[in-house]
């Protein structure tokens, strides 16, 4: 018999992401990037790095500088038998296709009855914290989970990121697939070559703990992960939970946990009204009320337009305000 | 359509006078004029990189190349007018009478540098491509309505006419008439997209045929032309007769921004010749030359000046009080909301307890 290694490769997160539409462009004719300086340029952040070159023009286009046009063409192309992946620059350029993901991509199936169906990807980099100019930096994740007929992925690893980048390639819905910024080229990860995926809809538990539910995703996992680790000094242990996907949420993950530590702190980038973290505190009401021991804690950006880079370590959430809420829902 | 919007030059790469027609109107004052604003928003320009590489500043976008189209629409304005600028436009800002140390807050990531000197209407930069000209158009339209004689400006690039907000703002500004004039810089890139990838029209100012508006294609890097034709512009704008559409032909010698490398996408020795060939500055210099305007040592001491006013801008920019987080929440509206009041009383308590 066989033994079959899988090889691996030491990735960042942006090369992950590169890596998972070589695999499918390889795979699946169908497969079609388009975006603004995707091609020769391989992105503004290399994420689509010498795919025009090995794969043609004709695969890797580059776009004219319209996202209403290119997203609106790409739903035309979905409809049409091809599997379209559009990078926006940064997901606070989107609003331009706003109205075509809204009214198109997201519906067409139950306008048609299923007849008519999407199976698109919208790329996005998202996130404050890198010293980017004004609206390079939203995190507006909640503006599309609240948005029906489109699912939201949001990876914080390298290995996360390629498998569900893939899965959202074969998703049959369009998926919205945030891309952490921050992240792209801090953390590196062990990734197997070729084609693997990892599920969407199911978050993933970091670190196990007792004592307080500590719940991120994207950009903020590593300040989560921070905060735990100080608190771990302290004696007090934090269930780590990396949701990966913010539609449809992990619900069963996020009951199982909370049941078990009675207490729950959520960090997100984004504002707090509107936020997903509402969303998950409702989870927590349904599933699990009579479990709590203290009030959900929300760590988040404030109602406020993601300020100017000067001021932006006053907005972003910190692993010293993460501490400061899991001291409250602690001493409660 | 090449044919029937050709690039119209009054001053030729030689620094000679091609539109005898507005010979009587150039005066040494004038021409000295253009020059020391050009000076002024390189010197500005090569600084700004400079800071952005010993991270005294953020990401910057660089305008070099472009001096001439800057400059001579931006002194083609009044007083009172309106002015919309993309991030790349602050050499017309800087022109038309910013401060020029909110444009280095600006880019050192502070709000405060979206605030022009009291009484200049000057709009914040558009970020996100061809938003601006919808307001331009809104805001020359209201300048009608009150009865005045004031106009706008909107500045926009090559890129930025592939987007929907292009279309409706113009056509918008059509429908109402309205006093603005639309000046695109075409420098022949949208980051690593060229031109012939970006559309199939040959010419950005034939765009106006569909719109019923005259459209313009000039020169970008001859000063004289930028400044007449945008002069003309902005008089039909005044005389109740609608918006123009202005296509200034020119180039970006450098990167899109310092995050960019443009040796991904194209060959960098054609801006090299350029420089040699093209260069708004140096084509003022010939004129000079052949007038008898050139003056080394004024133009020294122009050189000087400019790099003193500056570096008094950078000082004042670093001198500048650090961010004071009480701002992200007392500018969002006019009363802060009850959620919006709790988070900063919030915050504020914290960084008080836990600096
Ligand atoms: C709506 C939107 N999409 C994408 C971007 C990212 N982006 C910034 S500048 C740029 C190219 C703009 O090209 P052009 O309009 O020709 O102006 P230039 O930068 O050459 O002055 C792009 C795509 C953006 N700022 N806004």
């Amino acid at each position: 018999m066989m033994n079959t290694v899988i090889q691996t490769k030491t990735l960042t997160l942006v090369q992950a992401i590169n890596e998972a539409m070589d695999t499918m462009l390889k795979e699946n004719e169908q497969v079609i990037l388009l975006g603004e300086d995707i091609g020769k340029n391989g992105g503004v952040f290399r994420a689509t790095d010498g795919l025009q070159e090995k794969y043609g023009e004709d695969r890797v286009l580059d776009t004219p500088l319209s996202e209403a046009g290119f997203v609106g063409a790409a739903i035309g192309m979905a409809v049409n038998g091809f599997r379209p992946v559009v990078e926006i620059q940064f997901l606070g350029f989107i609003y331009p296709a706003y109205e075509q993901i809204m009214t198109h991509a997201s519906r067409l199936r139950m306008r048609t009855m299923g007849y008519y169906t999407v199976p698109m990807v919208i790329r996005a980099p998202y996130g404050a914290g890198v010293r980017a100019p004004e609206i390079h930096c939203d995190s507006t994740e909640a503006i599309f989970t609240h948005m029906p007929g489109i699912k939201v992925v949001c990876p914080s690893n390298p290995y996360d990121a390629k498998g569900l980048l893939i899965a959202a390639i074969e998703d049959p819905d369009p998926v919205l697939f945030l891309e952490p910024m921050r992240s792209y080229r801090s953390v590196r990860d062990e990734v197997p070559d070729g084609k693997y995926i990892v599920e969407i809809g199911k978050g993933n538990r970091l670190i196990e703990g007792e004592d307080v539910t500590l719940i991120s995703w994207g950009a903020m996992v590593p300040v989560a992960l921070k905060a735990a680790e100080q608190m771990k000094v302290r004696g007090i242990h934090c269930d780590v939970l990396d949701l990966r996907t913010l539609y449809p949420l992990d619900h069963e993950l996020i009951a199982e946990s909370v049941q078990k530590t009675g207490r729950t702190v959520i960090v997100h980038e984004a504002h707090a009204t509107g936020g997903v973290g509402n969303d998950i505190v409702s989870i927590i009401n349904d599933t699990s009320f009579l479990f709590q021991k203290a009030p959900v804690e929300r760590v988040t950006g404030f109602d406020t337009p993601v300020p100017y880079f000067g001021f932006e370590d006053h907005y972003l959430p910190t692993p010293k305000r993460v501490v400061h809420a899991i001291e409250k829902v602690m001493k409660y | 359509m090449i044919k029937q919007f050709p690039i119209q030059q009054f001053l030729d790469e030689n620094g000679k006078i091609l539109n005898k027609d507005i010979r009587s109107q150039i005066t040494t004052e004038l021409v000295k004029n253009f020059y020391q604003h050009c000076v002024r928003i390189r010197t500005f320009d090569r600084k700004a990189i400079s800071l952005q590489r010993q991270g005294r500043i953020g990401t910057y976008a660089p305008f070099e190349g472009q001096e001439a189209a800057q400059v001579g629409s931006a002194l083609a304005l009044q007083q009172d007018d309106w002015l919309f600028p993309t991030y790349r436009d602050h050499g017309a800002a800087m022109t038309f009478g910013h401060s020029l140390r909110n444009i280095l807050l600006f880019w050192n990531g502070r709000n405060e540098g979206c605030i022009p000197p009291e009484g200049k209407k000057i709009f914040p930069p558009a970020i996100p491509i061809a938003t601006q000209i919808p307001h331009a158009a809104g805001a020359a339209y209201a300048e009608k309505r009150k009865g005045t004689k004031n106009a706008a400006i909107v500045y926009f690039g090559d890129g930025a006419t592939s987007e929907g907000d292009f279309h409706e703002g113009i056509n918008f500004a059509s429908v109402m008439k309205a006093p603005v004039v639309l000046f695109n810089q075409n420098n022949g890139y949208a980051i690593s997209v060229p031109i012939n990838k970006q559309m199939s029209s040959q010419t950005i100012a034939q765009k106006a045929l569909a719109y019923d508006i005259p459209g313009v294609r000039i020169d970008g890097n001859d000063i004289f032309v930028v400044y007449f034709e945008t002069l003309k512009a902005l008089e039909r704008a005044r005389q109740g007769q609608g918006p123009t559409l202005i296509e200034a032909v020119t180039w970006r010698y450098g990167a899109h921004t310092t995050a960019d490398d443009p040796s991904k996408y194209r060959d960098q020795t054609e801006s090299q010749q350029r420089r040699h060939t093209m260069d708004p500055l140096l084509r003022i210099e010939h004129f000079m030359k052949n007038e008898g305007m050139y003056d080394e040592h004024w133009i020294n001491e122009i050189e000087e000046a400019a790099q003193a006013e500056i570096d008094l801008a950078v000082q004042e920019m670093e001198e500048f009080p650090v961010a004071n987080p009480a701002d992200i929440f007392d500018h969002v509206f006019a009363e802060p909301t009850w959620g919006i009041q709790k988070q900063k009383e919030e915050y504020l308590r914290l960084l008080e307890v836990n600096p």
